[in-house]
């Protein structure tokens, strides 16, 4: 097992290494630069920018000094952000992110499981009906109607909740967009679950256990769920690095200080070490999280071994 | 007769409601089990066998209602909540199933899932349910009882997984086993080893059997009392051994007569060798790591030497994983192997076959699932002539669809049906599909994999006379691969017999029958016609054992 993470782990690295070489050359490709804006600088000023951040380098000179910087763990300073560092800006907006999206995370897992297998022990039922429609509906909406609409209704209305903003970390702040990044989630999880418990109650296995009078809790829970949470779990690494790197909309709509924003707005700015962060950061974190639920399907499946 | 029945069922009705409307699968039945007797339950694939069972256990899928009565000592399972019969299922009565492979949850180790039923109904703390496994285990004579308890299914074959199975069954000392179709879906060395096994358990235990099965040979072998059923219907009951003498209904004469009879007539001496190999080999690598270290070898087929002669059938004969299919696909060059291959003197294997498609279309082969086989979106017409499109691209629509009728004619199908699509036929219905999509090519060497094994006893006597017909008229040469020995010995010549990949007997069928010289040979005769076809009690008991390492 140790012998397989090291072995997975090795070949993250030239899995890296490519996507960090295709989005250097890609960005640079790119017209414009991170200091062409709408009043043109004098070329005096221009030309010492370029040179404090070696941009008047040949581009593959630039290419090795990114990643001799990258490989000390120097993601080097922003361009745009003048007073920070890119390691700076994730350092800061990271923590948040993730709080919001393992907060999201845990919420769907919770909610959608127990709505899918709700749903699949009445199959066809009004019930069964009401839950995938919403669960479709949920799929649907786009978070930028859900979140403006939830700031409307909770923030303003009501005025139970604040409309917006961090204010520093408080759990009031954070319940909007939490909810909002779920709800998809919740929706994709509930129809995952619902799907696999309906083939697993109609396992030969299934059959088994009921047929050796085994009491119905056993038998769905048991027999039945764990067998259903396994597709849910190959979900669930892509779901996490999506939502634990941040959102653009939530984080915008709600005034935010996480990393989704970064991936835009740094493109737009062709802020080039900004842009390569990110690209660093949410690579590093698909690649860990599809080892964590490669490691998790082995616990659950004692059909998956890796050795 | 003794005593009151511990079973019995009366008038019982099972329906399913389908969009389509109902289906009336058990008519009327009635049937009693007295304590300690084997009952067999005998019938072809929707003669209702099963759902008899089925309702028995209250295991009817979600749109089955079953009516009637089905009475355990006085108290009518049917009437029973789902509590009361829980303490029945699983306790007083129990059953095992024909799908080995999956009908243990692959998540938990075995020892747990035996222990399951003790904990539930008796009330065995985890500790005394452990024990009680391991003894289990060593009562269905699985190796290694102790270190097995703690195994997963996956890591079982098929044969010790029915064992488990078969462990769970007796955990409360039942007075019912329902067995439904337990050894079908085992290799014939394996299923004869279950049946002694359950047999020998019957004795010690007394506990009645009801067994369903397809299968004649294991009724006779097995059973005490025999309802034969057919539709939904019980057509004849009653004592084994005067039901086999003297069949009185129509249909159970069909089911005895159903066995594959008939020789085929010899090849003329001088007929020429269309196909040959020597020394043909296949191996497949078993990658360790992630960059195609190979970790071991698996030889697959192990340098075997045949030669098939115009007209000539080559029976090959083996349980899974013989090697018997690769074979098979490699002599056709659908895969790669080593060795020479010849084909009327040309060496097949330097031949590009995409560049010569006229060498492709004389080397044919039929697959054993007519399901799976037949593509769902096209219509049989389509599906027959889509050979035609490469081998013969320049035929018009009209000419094609006239081959087509011609080809459904053949195989005694009614050309009318051709527009129809391939969920519309039966499993015997699409073999003929199947095999009038091959001869529509005009092939010489057609390679036949298990192409009886999905079907109905009746239906496959069809089929194999079918294929004795189509090799008379057509001077075909056939491969025939199954692991069914009465099928093989109806259409070959000659037999070769597989065994992990290597060859253990060859010769003219008549010998290998009469007088197999392998112990395996042996084994798998005994196992396949028992004490019933060559009149003979199977006399190879211990062989059976020795030969099959489980």
């Amino acid at each position: 097992m140790l012998r397989y993470v090291l072995r997975r782990m090795g070949s993250a690295v030239p899995t890296l290494f490519i996507i960090i070489t295709v989005s250097f050359f890609l960005m640079r490709i790119a017209p414009g630069g991170p200091f062409n804006l709408e009043r043109p600088l004098e070329a005096k000023v221009m030309e010492n920018l370029n040179r404090i951040y070696n941009l008047d380098k040949p581009l593959w000179q630039q290419y090795l000094l990114y990643l001799r910087n990258l490989a000390r763990g120097d993601l080097g300073p922003s361009f745009v952000y003048r007073d920070f560092s890119v390691g700076d800006l994730f350092a800061n907006g990271l923590p948040v992110s993730i709080q919001i999206g393992a907060a999201a995370l845990l919420l769907a897992l919770l909610v959608g499981t127990a709505l899918g297998a709700f749903a699949a022990l009445r199959q066809n039922s009004p019930l069964d009906y009401l839950v995938v429609g919403v669960a479709t509906f949920g799929i649907t909406i786009p978070p930028f109607v859900v979140a403006p609409i939830l700031s409307l209704v909770f923030g303003v209305m009501l005025g139970w909740l604040p409309a917006g903003g961090w204010g520093n970390g408080a759990l009031a702040n954070k319940v909007l967009p939490v909810i909002t990044l779920a709800l998809p989630q919740i929706a994709i999880v509930a129809r995952l679950i619902r799907g696999a418990t309906i083939e697993a109650l109609r396992s030969d296995h299934v059959r088994t256990a009921r047929a050796y009078g085994l009491p119905t809790r056993v038998v769905v829970v048991v027999h039945a769920l764990r067998a259903a949470v396994l597709p849910v779990v190959s979900y669930l690494g892509p779901a996490a690095a999506a939502l634990l790197t941040g959102s653009i909309v939530v984080e915008t709509i709600f005034g935010i200080p996480g990393i989704g924003r970064y991936f835009v707005q740094a493109a737009l700015n062709r802020d080039y070490t900004l842009v390569m962060g990110t690209v660093v950061v949410v690579s590093i974190f698909v690649v860990l999280f599809n080892l964590l639920v490669d490691l998790l399907y082995a616990v659950l499946d004692p059909r998956v071994r890796y050795d | 007769m003794s005593g009151d029945p511990i079973l019995s069922v009366r008038d019982l009705h099972v329906r399913f409601a389908l969009a389509s409307g109902e289906v009336h699968a058990v008519r009327g039945v009635d049937l009693d089990v007295q304590a300690g007797e084997t009952v067999a339950i005998v019938g072809e694939s929707g003669s209702g066998k099963s759902q008899t069972a089925m309702a028995a256990m209250g295991l009817l899928a979600s749109n089955g209602k079953a009516a009637g009565r089905i009475l355990y000592r006085g108290e009518d399972l049917l009437k029973l909540g789902p509590r009361r019969l829980d303490r029945i299922r699983g306790d007083r009565i129990t059953m095992i199933f024909q799908e080995p492979m999956t009908s243990l949850d692959p998540l938990y180790r075995i020892g747990r899932q035996i222990a399951e039923p003790m904990i539930h109904h008796r009330g065995l703390g985890a500790r005394a349910a452990r024990a009680r496994a391991i003894e289990l285990l060593r009562l269905v004579r699985m190796p290694h009882p102790e270190r097995r308890i703690d195994a997963y299914p996956h890591e079982l074959s098929g044969g010790q997984r029915q064992r488990v199975m078969i462990a769970m069954a007796l955990a409360n000392d039942p007075d019912i086993l329902i067995a439904d179709e337990p050894t079908t879906a085992l290799d014939v060395t394996i299923q004869a080893q279950i049946l002694e096994l359950l047999k020998d358990l019957q004795a010690r235990l007394g506990m009645a059997i009801v067994f369903i099965t397809h299968d004649l040979g294991i009724v006779r072998r097995f059973a005490d009392r025999v309802c034969v059923m057919r539709a939904g219907e019980v057509v004849e009951t009653g004592r084994v051994e005067p039901i086999f003498a003297d069949p009185k209904a129509a249909y159970t004469k069909m089911l005895l007569a159903a066995e594959p009879t008939g020789r085929k007539n010899p090849v003329p001496p001088g007929a020429p060798i269309l196909l040959e190999a020597r020394n043909l080999a296949v191996s497949f690598h078993i990658p360790a790591g992630w960059f195609g270290r190979s970790a071991f070898e698996l030889k697959a087929v192990d340098r075997v030497t045949l030669a098939l002669r115009q007209g000539q059938t080559i029976g090959i004969v083996g349980e899974s994983g013989s090697g018997k299919s690769t074979l098979g696909r490699a002599l056709l060059r659908l895969m790669e192997s080593e060795g020479t291959i010849r084909f009327e003197g040309r060496d097949l294997r330097s031949i590009d076959l995409r560049r010569n498609p006229e060498i492709r279309r004389e080397l044919q082969i039929v697959f054993q699932d007519p399901y799976g086989s037949l593509s769902p979106r096209l219509t049989v017409g389509q599906i027959v002539t889509e050979g035609l499109l490469v081998h013969e691209p320049g035929l018009s629509r009209a000419e094609r669809d006239r081959r087509a009728i011609a080809a459904l004619e053949e195989v005694r199908l009614d050309p009318a049906m051709r527009d129809r699509y391939p969920h519309e036929f039966s499993g015997g219905q699409r073999q003929r599909i199947a095999i009038a999509r091959t001869m529509i090519l005009k092939p010489r060497v057609v390679v036949l994999d298990e192409p009886t094994s999905a079907l109905d006893r009746s239906v496959q006597k069809e089929i194999v006379d079918l294929l004795r017909e189509l090799q008379r008229v057509h001077d075909l040469s056939y491969l025939f691969i199954s692991h069914d020995l009465a099928v093989v010995r109806a259409l070959a010549d000659d037999v070769i017999v597989m065994r992990n990949g290597r060859v253990v007997e060859h010769g003219p069928a008549d010998d290998i029958f009469e007088h197999p010289r392998d112990g395996y040979t042996r084994a798998l005769l005994s196992a396949a016609f028992g004490g019933w076809a060559g009149g003979e009690e199977p006399e190879m008991r211990s062989d059976v054992s020795t030969a099959m390492d489980l």
